[in-house]
Protein backbone atom coordinates (compact mmCIF):
# COMPACT_ATOMS: atom_id res chain seq x y z
CA UNK A 1 0.00 0.00 0.00
CA UNK A 2 1.15 3.60 -0.71
CA UNK A 3 0.69 5.67 1.89
CA UNK A 4 0.10 9.20 1.48
CA UNK A 5 -0.54 9.60 5.57
CA UNK A 6 1.69 7.65 8.27
CA UNK A 7 1.01 8.31 11.98
CA UNK A 8 2.70 6.60 14.88
CA UNK A 9 2.25 7.11 18.92
CA UNK A 10 0.27 10.56 18.20
CA UNK A 11 -0.16 12.34 21.31
CA UNK A 12 -1.16 15.77 22.44
CA UNK A 13 -2.01 16.47 25.77
CA UNK A 14 -3.54 20.16 26.34
CA UNK A 15 -2.06 21.37 30.43
CA UNK A 16 -2.75 19.10 32.88
CA UNK A 17 -5.78 17.23 31.39
CA UNK A 18 -6.18 13.73 30.47
CA UNK A 19 -4.59 13.68 26.85
CA UNK A 20 -6.90 14.69 24.18
CA UNK A 21 -4.96 12.12 21.96
CA UNK A 22 -3.57 9.50 23.12
CA UNK A 23 -0.71 7.62 21.19
CA UNK A 24 -2.64 6.69 17.89
CA UNK A 25 -1.03 5.48 14.98
CA UNK A 26 -2.51 4.66 11.29
CA UNK A 27 -1.87 4.83 7.45
CA UNK A 28 -4.43 6.82 5.19
CA UNK A 29 -3.85 4.93 1.41
CA UNK A 30 -3.36 7.14 -1.45
CA UNK A 31 -6.24 7.87 -3.16
CA UNK A 32 -8.60 6.81 -0.76
CA UNK A 33 -11.34 7.67 1.66
CA UNK A 34 -10.72 7.45 5.17
CA UNK A 35 -13.67 8.28 7.94
CA UNK A 36 -12.52 9.29 11.28
CA UNK A 37 -15.74 9.03 13.42
CA UNK A 38 -16.31 9.44 16.78
CA UNK A 39 -18.59 11.27 19.75
CA UNK A 40 -17.97 15.03 20.73
CA UNK A 41 -14.19 15.86 22.52
CA UNK A 42 -12.90 12.25 20.77
CA UNK A 43 -10.08 13.92 19.87
CA UNK A 44 -10.91 13.97 16.36
CA UNK A 45 -10.30 18.00 15.52
CA UNK A 46 -6.78 18.23 17.41
CA UNK A 47 -5.95 15.11 15.35
CA UNK A 48 -6.95 17.42 12.17
CA UNK A 49 -4.90 20.23 13.74
CA UNK A 50 -1.58 17.88 14.45
CA UNK A 51 -1.45 16.65 11.00
CA UNK A 52 -2.67 20.34 9.48
CA UNK A 53 0.38 21.68 10.86
CA UNK A 54 -1.82 23.89 13.02
CA UNK A 55 -1.18 22.13 16.60
CA UNK A 56 2.32 20.58 17.98
CA UNK A 57 2.20 17.00 18.91
CA UNK A 58 3.03 16.15 22.30
CA UNK A 59 4.66 13.10 21.24
CA UNK A 60 4.71 11.06 18.06
CA UNK A 61 5.54 11.62 14.45
CA UNK A 62 3.94 12.24 11.31
CA UNK A 63 4.37 11.97 7.48
CA UNK A 64 1.81 13.62 5.30
CA UNK A 65 3.09 13.20 1.45
CA UNK A 66 6.83 12.36 2.60
CA UNK A 67 7.33 15.32 4.75
CA UNK A 68 7.04 15.81 8.32
CA UNK A 69 4.68 18.90 9.54
CA UNK A 70 7.23 19.43 12.28
CA UNK A 71 10.53 19.73 10.50
CA UNK A 72 8.80 20.99 6.90
CA UNK A 73 5.82 22.75 7.48
CA UNK A 74 5.49 24.46 4.08
CA UNK A 75 5.87 21.35 1.95
CA UNK A 76 3.04 19.88 3.53
CA UNK A 77 0.73 22.59 3.53
CA UNK A 78 1.19 22.43 0.24
CA UNK A 79 0.17 19.20 0.04
CA UNK A 80 -3.51 19.29 1.57
CA UNK A 81 -6.35 21.72 1.56
CA UNK A 82 -8.41 21.33 4.65
CA UNK A 83 -12.40 22.43 5.44
CA UNK A 84 -12.35 23.69 9.45
CA UNK A 85 -14.98 22.56 11.82
CA UNK A 86 -15.68 26.14 12.27
CA UNK A 87 -16.28 28.74 9.66
CA UNK A 88 -12.88 30.24 8.08
CA UNK A 89 -13.56 32.65 5.84
CA UNK A 90 -13.44 36.49 5.63
CA UNK A 91 -16.59 37.60 5.84
CA UNK A 92 -15.98 41.25 4.74
CA UNK A 93 -14.23 40.12 1.63
CA UNK A 94 -16.83 38.62 -1.29
CA UNK A 95 -16.16 34.26 -2.17
CA UNK A 96 -13.99 35.11 -5.40
CA UNK A 97 -12.16 37.61 -3.10
CA UNK A 98 -11.86 34.97 -0.87
CA UNK A 99 -10.48 32.32 -3.00
CA UNK A 100 -8.16 35.00 -4.90
CA UNK A 101 -6.67 35.92 -1.50
CA UNK A 102 -6.12 31.76 -0.81
CA UNK A 103 -4.44 31.64 -4.76
CA UNK A 104 -2.22 34.01 -4.31
CA UNK A 105 -1.09 32.66 -0.67
CA UNK A 106 -0.73 29.57 -2.12
CA UNK A 107 1.16 31.09 -5.34
CA UNK A 108 -0.85 29.83 -7.53
CA UNK A 109 0.02 31.78 -11.19
CA UNK A 110 -2.67 33.94 -12.04
CA UNK A 111 -3.66 32.66 -15.38
CA UNK A 112 -4.39 29.01 -13.39
CA UNK A 113 -5.44 30.63 -10.45
CA UNK A 114 -8.64 32.72 -12.21
CA UNK A 115 -9.28 29.46 -14.68
CA UNK A 116 -9.20 27.26 -11.34
CA UNK A 117 -11.46 29.90 -9.56
CA UNK A 118 -14.24 30.20 -12.64
CA UNK A 119 -14.17 25.91 -12.51
CA UNK A 120 -14.12 25.44 -8.34
CA UNK A 121 -17.31 28.36 -8.65
CA UNK A 122 -19.60 26.18 -10.85
CA UNK A 123 -18.37 23.09 -9.42
CA UNK A 124 -20.06 24.19 -5.87
CA UNK A 125 -22.93 26.11 -7.96
CA UNK A 126 -21.59 29.64 -6.88
CA UNK A 127 -21.18 31.25 -10.07
CA UNK A 128 -23.67 33.84 -9.94
CA UNK A 129 -23.24 34.76 -5.91
CA UNK A 130 -19.22 35.46 -6.75
CA UNK A 131 -19.26 39.31 -6.16
CA UNK A 132 -21.38 38.72 -2.84
CA UNK A 133 -19.72 39.19 0.39
CA UNK A 134 -19.43 36.59 2.34
CA UNK A 135 -21.14 37.43 5.64
CA UNK A 136 -24.54 37.58 3.19
CA UNK A 137 -24.12 33.79 2.23
CA UNK A 138 -25.96 31.54 4.29
CA UNK A 139 -24.38 28.10 6.16
CA UNK A 140 -24.49 25.80 3.50
CA UNK A 141 -23.15 28.61 0.82
CA UNK A 142 -20.12 29.28 3.03
CA UNK A 143 -19.65 25.50 3.18
CA UNK A 144 -19.12 24.91 -0.59
CA UNK A 145 -17.46 27.79 -0.86
CA UNK A 146 -14.54 26.43 1.99
CA UNK A 147 -14.59 23.65 0.15
CA UNK A 148 -14.06 25.08 -3.29
CA UNK A 149 -11.19 27.19 -1.28
CA UNK A 150 -9.49 24.05 -0.50
CA UNK A 151 -9.52 22.52 -3.32
CA UNK A 152 -8.52 25.19 -5.38
CA UNK A 153 -4.19 24.59 -5.07
CA UNK A 154 -4.99 20.84 -6.61
CA UNK A 155 -3.89 19.46 -2.86
CA UNK A 156 -3.57 15.48 -2.64
CA UNK A 157 -4.97 15.25 0.26
CA UNK A 158 -8.27 16.84 1.43
CA UNK A 159 -9.29 17.31 4.83
CA UNK A 160 -12.83 17.81 6.12
CA UNK A 161 -13.51 18.13 9.88
CA UNK A 162 -17.21 17.79 10.06
CA UNK A 163 -18.11 19.45 6.86
CA UNK A 164 -21.59 18.51 6.89
CA UNK A 165 -21.95 19.77 10.30
CA UNK A 166 -25.55 22.30 9.77
CA UNK A 167 -26.34 21.35 6.72
CA UNK A 168 -29.18 19.62 5.17
CA UNK A 169 -29.62 16.44 4.37
CA UNK A 170 -30.14 17.50 0.32
CA UNK A 171 -26.77 19.61 0.29
CA UNK A 172 -25.56 16.67 2.54
CA UNK A 173 -25.67 14.23 -0.47
CA UNK A 174 -24.50 16.83 -2.84
CA UNK A 175 -21.38 17.39 -1.06
CA UNK A 176 -20.88 13.97 -0.61
CA UNK A 177 -21.29 13.27 -4.18
CA UNK A 178 -18.36 16.36 -5.13
CA UNK A 179 -16.07 14.79 -2.93
CA UNK A 180 -17.01 11.04 -4.47
CA UNK A 181 -16.41 12.52 -8.21
CA UNK A 182 -13.43 14.41 -6.92
CA UNK A 183 -12.04 11.14 -5.36
CA UNK A 184 -12.42 9.52 -8.17
CA UNK A 185 -11.35 11.81 -11.41
CA UNK A 186 -8.52 13.63 -9.42
CA UNK A 187 -7.81 10.85 -7.04
CA UNK A 188 -7.75 12.89 -4.30
CA UNK A 189 -6.84 11.58 -1.24
CA UNK A 190 -10.07 12.21 1.36
CA UNK A 191 -9.22 12.82 5.31
CA UNK A 192 -13.12 13.60 7.54
CA UNK A 193 -14.52 13.34 10.31
CA UNK A 194 -18.03 12.93 11.66
CA UNK A 195 -20.33 11.38 13.95
CA UNK A 196 -22.27 10.64 11.34
CA UNK A 197 -22.39 7.33 11.38
CA UNK A 198 -24.47 6.61 7.77
CA UNK A 199 -22.14 9.08 6.45
CA UNK A 200 -19.19 7.17 7.49
CA UNK A 201 -20.65 3.71 6.23
CA UNK A 202 -21.77 4.99 2.99
CA UNK A 203 -18.64 7.15 1.96
CA UNK A 204 -15.55 5.98 3.38
CA UNK A 205 -14.12 2.80 2.34
CA UNK A 206 -11.74 2.78 5.40
CA UNK A 207 -13.15 3.84 9.00
CA UNK A 208 -11.47 4.69 12.59
CA UNK A 209 -13.45 5.22 15.79
CA UNK A 210 -11.84 7.52 17.89
CA UNK A 211 -12.81 7.59 21.27
CA UNK A 212 -11.71 9.55 24.43
CA UNK A 213 -8.50 10.21 22.22
CA UNK A 214 -7.75 6.39 21.41
CA UNK A 215 -8.74 4.56 18.40
CA UNK A 216 -11.27 1.88 19.33
CA UNK A 217 -11.31 0.13 16.35
CA UNK A 218 -10.85 0.16 12.28
CA UNK A 219 -11.88 -1.62 8.93
CA UNK A 220 -14.36 -0.83 6.25
CA UNK A 221 -17.63 -0.20 7.34
CA UNK A 222 -18.58 -4.10 6.92
CA UNK A 223 -15.77 -5.14 8.41
CA UNK A 224 -15.96 -3.11 11.45
CA UNK A 225 -20.37 -4.34 11.73
CA UNK A 226 -19.09 -8.11 11.01
CA UNK A 227 -16.35 -7.70 13.55
CA UNK A 228 -19.16 -6.88 15.94
CA UNK A 229 -21.51 -9.33 14.98
CA UNK A 230 -24.34 -5.97 14.17
CA UNK A 231 -26.38 -5.09 11.75
CA UNK A 232 -25.55 -1.21 11.77
CA UNK A 233 -22.94 1.03 12.02
CA UNK A 234 -24.57 2.43 15.34
CA UNK A 235 -24.63 -0.78 17.09
CA UNK A 236 -21.17 -1.35 16.14
CA UNK A 237 -20.14 1.17 17.66
CA UNK A 238 -22.00 1.20 20.87
CA UNK A 239 -20.34 -2.43 21.12
CA UNK A 240 -17.17 -0.50 20.75
CA UNK A 241 -17.27 2.38 22.87
CA UNK A 242 -19.73 1.16 25.57
CA UNK A 243 -21.84 4.50 24.82
CA UNK A 244 -23.98 5.87 22.23
CA UNK A 245 -22.80 8.20 19.64
CA UNK A 246 -24.05 11.17 21.37
CA UNK A 247 -27.63 12.16 19.65
CA UNK A 248 -27.89 15.78 17.74
CA UNK A 249 -29.49 18.49 19.85
CA UNK A 250 -31.29 21.69 18.94
CA UNK A 251 -30.56 22.94 15.74
CA UNK A 252 -27.00 23.14 14.16
CA UNK A 253 -26.73 26.84 14.89
CA UNK A 254 -27.24 25.91 18.76
CA UNK A 255 -24.99 22.97 18.27
CA UNK A 256 -21.95 25.17 16.65
CA UNK A 257 -22.35 28.22 19.25
CA UNK A 258 -22.41 25.07 22.55
CA UNK A 259 -19.65 23.64 21.07
CA UNK A 260 -17.58 27.40 20.39
CA UNK A 261 -18.55 28.04 23.77
CA UNK A 262 -17.71 24.29 24.93
CA UNK A 263 -14.00 25.08 23.34
CA UNK A 264 -13.57 28.52 24.58
CA UNK A 265 -14.26 27.37 28.32
CA UNK A 266 -12.28 24.45 28.04
CA UNK A 267 -9.46 26.66 26.84
CA UNK A 268 -9.44 28.85 29.90
CA UNK B 1 6.30 38.21 -0.53
CA UNK B 2 3.35 36.56 -1.59
CA UNK B 3 2.26 36.57 2.00
CA UNK B 4 3.29 40.18 2.63
CA UNK B 5 1.28 42.06 0.03
CA UNK B 6 -1.68 39.75 -0.04
CA UNK B 7 -2.00 40.20 4.01
CA UNK B 8 -1.14 43.80 3.26
CA UNK B 9 -3.73 44.66 0.52
CA UNK B 10 -6.66 42.73 2.31
CA UNK B 11 -6.06 45.47 5.48
CA UNK B 12 -5.81 48.14 2.76
CA UNK B 13 -9.04 46.95 0.95
CA UNK B 14 -11.34 46.50 4.29
CA UNK B 15 -10.16 50.36 5.23
CA UNK B 16 -11.58 51.84 1.82
CA UNK B 17 -14.50 49.33 2.31
CA UNK B 18 -15.54 50.72 5.42
CA UNK B 19 -16.44 54.38 4.78
CA UNK B 20 -18.34 54.48 7.85
CA UNK B 21 -15.45 53.53 9.86
CA UNK B 22 -13.09 56.48 8.28
CA UNK B 23 -15.51 58.65 9.19
CA UNK B 24 -16.46 57.64 12.39
CA UNK B 25 -12.70 57.57 13.03
CA UNK B 26 -12.28 61.24 12.33
CA UNK B 27 -15.32 61.90 15.10
CA UNK B 28 -13.01 62.03 18.22
CA UNK B 29 -10.19 64.11 16.63
CA UNK B 30 -12.57 66.65 15.55
CA UNK B 31 -14.02 66.79 19.06
CA UNK B 32 -10.36 67.49 20.78
CA UNK B 33 -9.55 69.61 18.75
CA UNK B 34 -12.60 72.06 19.08
CA UNK B 35 -13.13 71.35 23.08
CA UNK B 36 -9.58 71.49 23.58
CA UNK B 37 -8.09 73.64 21.12
CA UNK B 38 -10.91 75.91 21.40
CA UNK B 39 -11.79 75.70 25.12
CA UNK B 40 -8.43 75.84 26.37
CA UNK B 41 -6.92 77.58 24.36
CA UNK B 42 -7.26 81.03 25.65
CA UNK B 43 -5.77 79.90 29.23
CA UNK B 44 -2.90 78.30 27.01
CA UNK B 45 -2.59 81.89 25.55
CA UNK B 46 -2.75 83.66 28.53
CA UNK B 47 0.28 81.22 30.00
CA UNK B 48 2.73 82.78 27.84
CA UNK B 49 2.11 79.67 25.79
CA UNK B 50 1.27 80.07 22.31
CA UNK B 51 -1.18 79.33 20.66
CA UNK B 52 -3.07 75.88 21.64
CA UNK B 53 -5.17 74.50 18.74
CA UNK B 54 -1.14 74.80 16.79
CA UNK B 55 0.31 73.11 19.61
CA UNK B 56 -2.11 70.13 19.89
CA UNK B 57 -2.87 69.57 16.07
CA UNK B 58 0.25 67.30 16.02
CA UNK B 59 -1.06 65.38 19.08
CA UNK B 60 -4.31 64.45 17.81
CA UNK B 61 -2.55 63.75 14.37
CA UNK B 62 -0.50 60.90 16.99
CA UNK B 63 -3.64 60.18 19.25
CA UNK B 64 -5.44 59.10 15.97
CA UNK B 65 -2.42 56.98 14.99
CA UNK B 66 -1.80 55.33 18.03
CA UNK B 67 -6.11 54.11 18.32
CA UNK B 68 -6.09 53.59 14.85
CA UNK B 69 -2.79 51.27 14.39
CA UNK B 70 -3.24 49.06 18.10
CA UNK B 71 -7.22 48.41 16.77
CA UNK B 72 -5.76 47.63 13.62
CA UNK B 73 -3.14 45.56 15.70
CA UNK B 74 -6.13 43.62 17.57
CA UNK B 75 -7.91 42.52 14.25
CA UNK B 76 -6.50 39.34 14.40
CA UNK B 77 -8.43 38.25 18.03
CA UNK B 78 -11.53 38.65 15.51
CA UNK B 79 -9.56 36.59 12.83
CA UNK B 80 -8.80 34.22 15.41
CA UNK B 81 -12.58 34.52 16.66
CA UNK B 82 -13.92 34.27 13.26
CA UNK B 83 -11.39 31.69 12.58
CA UNK B 84 -10.24 33.37 9.27
CA UNK B 85 -6.46 33.05 11.22
CA UNK B 86 -6.76 29.29 10.48
CA UNK B 87 -6.60 30.05 6.72
CA UNK B 88 -3.59 31.71 6.93
CA UNK B 89 -1.85 29.56 9.47
CA UNK B 90 -1.94 26.67 6.90
CA UNK B 91 -0.98 28.14 3.91
CA UNK B 92 2.53 27.49 2.95
CA UNK B 93 3.87 30.91 3.49
CA UNK B 94 5.86 31.83 6.66
CA UNK B 95 4.38 33.35 9.50
CA UNK B 96 7.18 36.16 9.36
CA UNK B 97 5.56 37.19 6.60
CA UNK B 98 2.06 37.04 7.45
CA UNK B 99 2.86 38.85 10.72
CA UNK B 100 4.90 41.74 8.32
CA UNK B 101 2.09 41.88 5.87
CA UNK B 102 -0.81 42.34 8.75
CA UNK B 103 1.54 45.17 10.52
CA UNK B 104 2.20 46.71 7.47
CA UNK B 105 -1.37 47.15 6.05
CA UNK B 106 -2.88 47.90 9.80
CA UNK B 107 -0.35 50.61 9.38
CA UNK B 108 -0.66 51.67 5.99
CA UNK B 109 -3.83 52.09 7.21
CA UNK B 110 -3.21 54.08 10.09
CA UNK B 111 -1.30 56.48 8.36
CA UNK B 112 -3.46 57.37 5.79
CA UNK B 113 -6.01 57.62 8.74
CA UNK B 114 -3.45 60.59 10.42
CA UNK B 115 -3.27 62.33 7.41
CA UNK B 116 -6.97 62.82 7.11
CA UNK B 117 -6.55 64.29 10.39
CA UNK B 118 -4.19 66.09 9.10
CA UNK B 119 -6.17 67.88 6.61
CA UNK B 120 -8.77 68.07 9.31
CA UNK B 121 -6.90 70.38 11.56
CA UNK B 122 -5.89 72.74 8.61
CA UNK B 123 -9.62 72.82 8.17
CA UNK B 124 -10.59 73.83 11.59
CA UNK B 125 -7.60 76.48 11.71
CA UNK B 126 -4.11 74.90 11.51
CA UNK B 127 -1.54 76.11 9.67
CA UNK B 128 1.90 74.31 9.35
CA UNK B 129 5.26 75.89 9.47
CA UNK B 130 5.75 75.01 5.57
CA UNK B 131 4.40 73.34 3.14
CA UNK B 132 7.79 71.20 2.89
CA UNK B 133 7.24 70.23 6.07
CA UNK B 134 4.36 67.96 5.64
CA UNK B 135 6.29 65.47 3.47
CA UNK B 136 8.58 64.44 6.62
CA UNK B 137 5.93 64.80 8.94
CA UNK B 138 4.07 61.98 6.59
CA UNK B 139 7.36 59.82 7.07
CA UNK B 140 6.96 60.51 10.77
CA UNK B 141 3.30 59.42 11.03
CA UNK B 142 4.26 56.29 9.06
CA UNK B 143 7.01 55.47 11.62
CA UNK B 144 4.37 55.76 14.76
CA UNK B 145 1.67 53.76 12.94
CA UNK B 146 4.52 50.93 12.22
CA UNK B 147 5.25 51.04 16.14
CA UNK B 148 1.64 51.01 16.88
CA UNK B 149 0.34 48.20 14.59
CA UNK B 150 3.69 46.35 15.74
CA UNK B 151 2.66 46.61 19.82
CA UNK B 152 -0.82 45.90 18.59
CA UNK B 153 0.20 42.64 17.47
CA UNK B 154 2.39 42.02 20.11
CA UNK B 155 -0.97 42.20 22.43
CA UNK B 156 -3.34 40.47 20.24
CA UNK B 157 -1.01 37.34 20.22
CA UNK B 158 -0.96 37.62 23.62
CA UNK B 159 -4.97 37.97 23.68
CA UNK B 160 -7.24 34.99 23.12
CA UNK B 161 -10.67 37.05 23.08
CA UNK B 162 -11.76 40.41 22.95
CA UNK B 163 -12.40 40.62 26.72
CA UNK B 164 -9.00 41.43 27.37
CA UNK B 165 -9.70 44.87 25.14
CA UNK B 166 -11.31 47.56 27.65
CA UNK B 167 -7.99 46.79 30.00
CA UNK B 168 -5.67 46.99 26.59
CA UNK B 169 -7.51 50.52 26.02
CA UNK B 170 -7.33 51.87 29.59
CA UNK B 171 -4.01 50.68 30.66
CA UNK B 172 -2.03 50.86 27.74
CA UNK B 173 -3.59 52.88 24.96
CA UNK B 174 -4.77 55.38 27.10
CA UNK B 175 -1.58 55.79 29.35
CA UNK B 176 1.10 55.72 26.56
CA UNK B 177 -1.47 58.89 25.12
CA UNK B 178 -2.48 61.03 27.88
CA UNK B 179 1.47 60.67 29.16
CA UNK B 180 2.98 61.55 26.13
CA UNK B 181 2.98 64.82 25.56
CA UNK B 182 0.49 65.07 22.76
CA UNK B 183 -1.91 67.69 24.89
CA UNK B 184 0.84 69.71 27.13
CA UNK B 185 4.42 70.86 26.44
CA UNK B 186 6.92 68.83 28.19
CA UNK B 187 9.31 71.38 29.14
CA UNK B 188 7.69 72.58 32.21
CA UNK B 189 6.38 69.56 33.82
CA UNK B 190 7.34 68.20 36.90
CA UNK B 191 10.32 66.14 36.58
CA UNK B 192 8.90 62.57 37.49
CA UNK B 193 6.09 63.31 34.77
CA UNK B 194 9.06 64.16 32.46
CA UNK B 195 10.43 61.03 33.09
CA UNK B 196 7.52 58.62 32.36
CA UNK B 197 6.77 60.55 29.08
CA UNK B 198 10.77 59.77 28.88
CA UNK B 199 9.79 56.20 28.19
CA UNK B 200 6.64 56.56 26.18
CA UNK B 201 8.09 55.87 22.72
CA UNK B 202 4.35 58.18 21.57
CA UNK B 203 6.18 61.11 23.17
CA UNK B 204 9.30 60.84 20.26
CA UNK B 205 6.51 60.72 17.78
CA UNK B 206 4.98 63.77 18.24
CA UNK B 207 7.98 65.50 19.10
CA UNK B 208 9.16 65.14 15.62
CA UNK B 209 5.58 66.01 14.39
CA UNK B 210 5.30 69.26 15.87
CA UNK B 211 9.14 69.46 14.83
CA UNK B 212 8.20 69.17 11.36
CA UNK B 213 4.90 70.99 11.75
CA UNK B 214 5.34 74.01 13.89
CA UNK B 215 9.14 73.83 14.41
CA UNK B 216 9.22 73.41 17.96
CA UNK B 217 10.10 70.47 19.98
CA UNK B 218 11.81 69.59 23.41
CA UNK B 219 13.67 66.58 22.53
CA UNK B 220 16.37 66.86 19.23
CA UNK B 221 15.11 64.72 15.61
CA UNK B 222 17.83 62.65 15.60
CA UNK B 223 16.78 61.50 19.38
CA UNK B 224 13.16 61.20 17.73
CA UNK B 225 13.59 59.27 14.65
CA UNK B 226 16.51 56.76 16.30
CA UNK B 227 13.01 55.65 19.29
CA UNK B 228 10.72 55.39 16.52
CA UNK B 229 13.12 53.24 14.32
CA UNK B 230 14.71 51.20 17.25
CA UNK B 231 10.99 50.33 19.18
CA UNK B 232 9.67 49.08 15.62
CA UNK B 233 12.51 46.47 15.80
CA UNK B 234 11.66 46.00 18.93
CA UNK B 235 7.81 45.43 18.66
CA UNK B 236 8.39 43.37 15.18
CA UNK B 237 10.84 41.07 17.01
CA UNK B 238 8.64 40.52 19.88
CA UNK B 239 5.46 40.14 17.60
CA UNK B 240 7.12 37.74 15.37
CA UNK B 241 7.97 35.85 18.23
CA UNK B 242 4.81 35.64 20.20
CA UNK B 243 2.65 35.39 16.48
CA UNK B 244 4.46 32.23 15.79
CA UNK B 245 3.73 30.62 18.83
CA UNK B 246 -0.37 31.57 18.41
CA UNK B 247 -1.66 27.92 18.44
CA UNK B 248 -5.61 27.83 17.19
N1 LIG C 1 -6.92 24.31 22.67
C1 LIG C 1 -7.35 23.43 23.59
N2 LIG C 1 -7.02 23.58 24.89
C2 LIG C 1 -7.43 22.70 25.83
N3 LIG C 1 -8.18 21.63 25.57
C3 LIG C 1 -8.54 21.40 24.29
C4 LIG C 1 -8.15 22.30 23.23
N4 LIG C 1 -8.66 21.83 22.07
C5 LIG C 1 -9.33 20.71 22.39
N5 LIG C 1 -9.26 20.45 23.71
C6 LIG C 1 -9.86 19.28 24.40
O1 LIG C 1 -9.42 18.12 23.75
C7 LIG C 1 -10.45 17.16 23.66
C8 LIG C 1 -10.66 16.76 22.23
O2 LIG C 1 -11.17 17.87 21.50
P1 LIG C 1 -11.42 17.82 19.95
O3 LIG C 1 -11.82 19.19 19.53
O4 LIG C 1 -10.29 17.20 19.26
O5 LIG C 1 -12.70 16.86 19.86
P2 LIG C 1 -13.56 16.44 18.59
O6 LIG C 1 -13.47 14.98 18.47
O7 LIG C 1 -13.17 17.24 17.42
O8 LIG C 1 -15.03 16.82 19.08
P3 LIG C 1 -16.24 17.52 18.31
O9 LIG C 1 -17.04 16.43 17.71
O10 LIG C 1 -16.98 18.20 19.41
O11 LIG C 1 -15.67 18.47 17.34
C9 LIG C 1 -11.67 17.81 24.30
O12 LIG C 1 -11.75 17.34 25.62
C10 LIG C 1 -11.35 19.28 24.28
O13 LIG C 1 -11.96 19.94 25.36
MG1 LIG D 1 -14.06 18.61 16.28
Amino acid sequence: MDAIITVEHLTKTFGEGPAAVQDISFTVARGSIVAFLGPNGAGKSTTIKMLTTLLRPTAGTIRIAGHDPATNPDAVRHAFGIVFQDPSLDEDLTAFENLEFHGVLYGVPKETRRARITELLALVELSDRKDDFVRNFSGGMKRRLEIARGLLHHPQILFLDEPTLGLDPQTRNHLWSYVEKLNREEGITVFFTTHYMEEADRVAQHIAIIDHGRIVAEGSGAALKKQTKSNSLEDAFLMLTGNEIRAEAGNSLDRMRNMRSMHRGARR
Amino acid sequence: MNGISVMWLREVKRFFRSKSRIVGSLGQPLLFLVALGYGLGPVFQQAGQGNYLEFIAPGIIGMSIIFTSIFNGMQVIWDRQFGFLKETMVAPVSRLSIMFGRTLGGATVAALQGALVLVLTMLVGFRPISWTGIIPALVVMLLIALLFSALGMVVASLLRDMQGFQLIMNFLVMPLFFLSGALFPLNNVPPALLLVARFDPLSYGVDALRLFLLGQGVFNITLDIAVLVGMIGVFLALGSYFFSRIEV
